[in-house]
């Protein structure tokens, strides 16, 4: 017994990180502004669905607060937040990565929701039911729609 | 270098509210060409310290059509709940045998009471609103079942009493006894709650003027309620609203009625000190 679970250790160290399942919320690691360097996953962000997570209300919302052109087919771009065009030009992966998972550790004090947390939270909710959360908290969005994300604002340039 | 240039763009653009490309606007409201209403007032004297120039009505934040119905009560459909109110005014209710009338008269009677409510109540040594005070007087001078905290018959009495100090400041004392819940109510108002983490000020003190997807954030005043909303098509309470807004932050909301809503609604109505109360108001 005790054999077979090192050798599955063994097995999954050697396997690497893409096999390793995601980087759970609590063991994400945050760099002096901010940033994550690692991927949460291991596997290549899909633009298309970031670009889906950012403006379906009940996946990422995030055109409810940014303004993103290349969004335009999505109607009422919010203005809360800096509008993302260039995104890209002005942040890397990491630092892109790092806002997304929790932008308070980049923006002291920011309003914009943490997605890749689950604690520390004000009578933390069961979802918009109003009621008290039950359990243990999903992040607001998963690692893979984070990398995801990631991936569809490293596409936002400005052309030179 | 870059990033850290950027870093103080975002924290700029986050200390700067107002530099809104949809601010509030310049109209004036005057309901039944007669009664003006103040819906710009100073900052009151609490507030001084805050980065805002003057308060406002939600209405102003509203579109002209919505605006519009407010101007007129036979447009207005608060209206038909202020006369249900009439009716519960009149009726008999509880062991008793007394309706509102039979101690307070006419609705008239109740000029000038919504403009200072919550307010701080000897007798019963707390802080009362004023669904409490009406549901005082049904259980205690009626023998009546009270209201339910955010029913319809509760929006309905508030409404009534409301419309009888309509274009009054709103006036709520803030000092001596009720500083407490006050301090209590404040500190509620800029704790950022829920999987979210957002409080009432991030939303209505530092983006007001703002878009949030396609809603015009106010500054969150409650001189209008209850108030009339086309999104659901009837008369809603203050703190019905209040955990909406909670709900929506993905927050365990409080109750209505409870201590903690009786603080906020203190404290926000505070934040209106100087607006006419307008309820029942038309948002959206």
């Amino acid at each position: 017994m005790k054999l077979s679970t090192t050798l599955l250790v063994a097995a999954t160290l050697t396997a690497g990180a893409a096999q390793a399942g995601p980087v759970a919320p609590g063991d994400v690691e945050f760099g002096e502004y901010g940033e994550v360097t690692e991927s949460l996953t291991g596997t290549p962000g899909d633009p298309e669905n970031g670009a889906k997570v950012m403006k379906t209300k009940s996946i990422g919302n995030c055109i409810s607060c940014h303004k993103v052109t290349a969004l335009n087919d999505a109607p009422f771009h919010g203005e809360i937040g800096p509008p993302l065009d260039g995104a890209a030009d002005r942040w890397g992966e990491a630092e892109l990565r790092g806002i997304l998972a929790n932008a308070k550790k980049t923006f002291p004090g920011t309003m914009m929701p943490a997605y890749y947390k689950v604690e520390g939270f004000v009578r933390p909710g069961n979802a918009y039911t109003g009621k008290a959360a039950e359990g243990e908290l999903d992040p607001l969005l998963t690692a893979q729609q984070i990398e995801d994300v990631v991936a569809f604002l490293s596409t936002l340039k400005y052309e030179d | 270098m870059k990033f850290n240039a950027m870093t103080a763009v975002a924290a700029l653009m986050l200390a700067v509210p107002g530099v809104a490309s949809a601010g509030p606007d310049d109209d004036t409201l005057v309901i039944n060409g007669e009664t003006e209403m103040t819906t710009k007032a100073p900052v009151p004297a609490h507030m001084e310290d805050l980065p805002m120039d003057q308060i406002m009505s939600g209405w102003h934040f509203r579109s002209d059509e919505t605006q519009a119905l407010e101007m007129d009560d036979f447009d207005n459909p608060g209206m038909i709940f202020v006369d249900a109110g009439i009716d519960q005014w009149n009726a008999v209710e509880g062991s008793e045998g007394n309706s509102c009338a039979s101690c307070h008269e006419g609705p008239d009677s109740m000029t000038g009471v919504r403009a200072v409510y919550p307010k701080w109540d000897e007798e019963a040594g707390e802080v009362q609103t004023l669904a409490m005070q009406i549901n005082d007087c049904r259980e205690n001078n009626m023998g009546a079942e009270p209201y339910k905290y955010t029913s319809g018959q509760m929006a309905n009495m508030e409404a009534l009493i409301s419309v009888q100090s309509r274009g009054m400041p709103v006036n709520v004392a803030i000092d001596g006894p009720a500083k407490e819940t006050w301090e209590k109510g404040k500190e509620l108002y800029y704790t950022r709650t829920g999987q979210l983490e957002l409080s009432c000020a991030n939303c209505h003190e530092d983006n007001y003027g703002m878009m949030i997807r396609a809603d015009h954030l106010s500054q969150g005043q409650i001189n209008g309620f209850p108030t009339y909303r086309l999104k659901n098509a009837k008369l809603n309470t203050v703190h019905a609203r209040f955990k909406g807004c909670v709900r929506d932050t993905r927050a365990e909301t409080y109750k209505p009625g409870s201590d903690e809503f009786v603080a906020l609604e203190l404290y926000v109505a505070s934040r209106g000190n100087g607006l006419s109360v307008e309820g029942p108001s038309v948002r959206n």
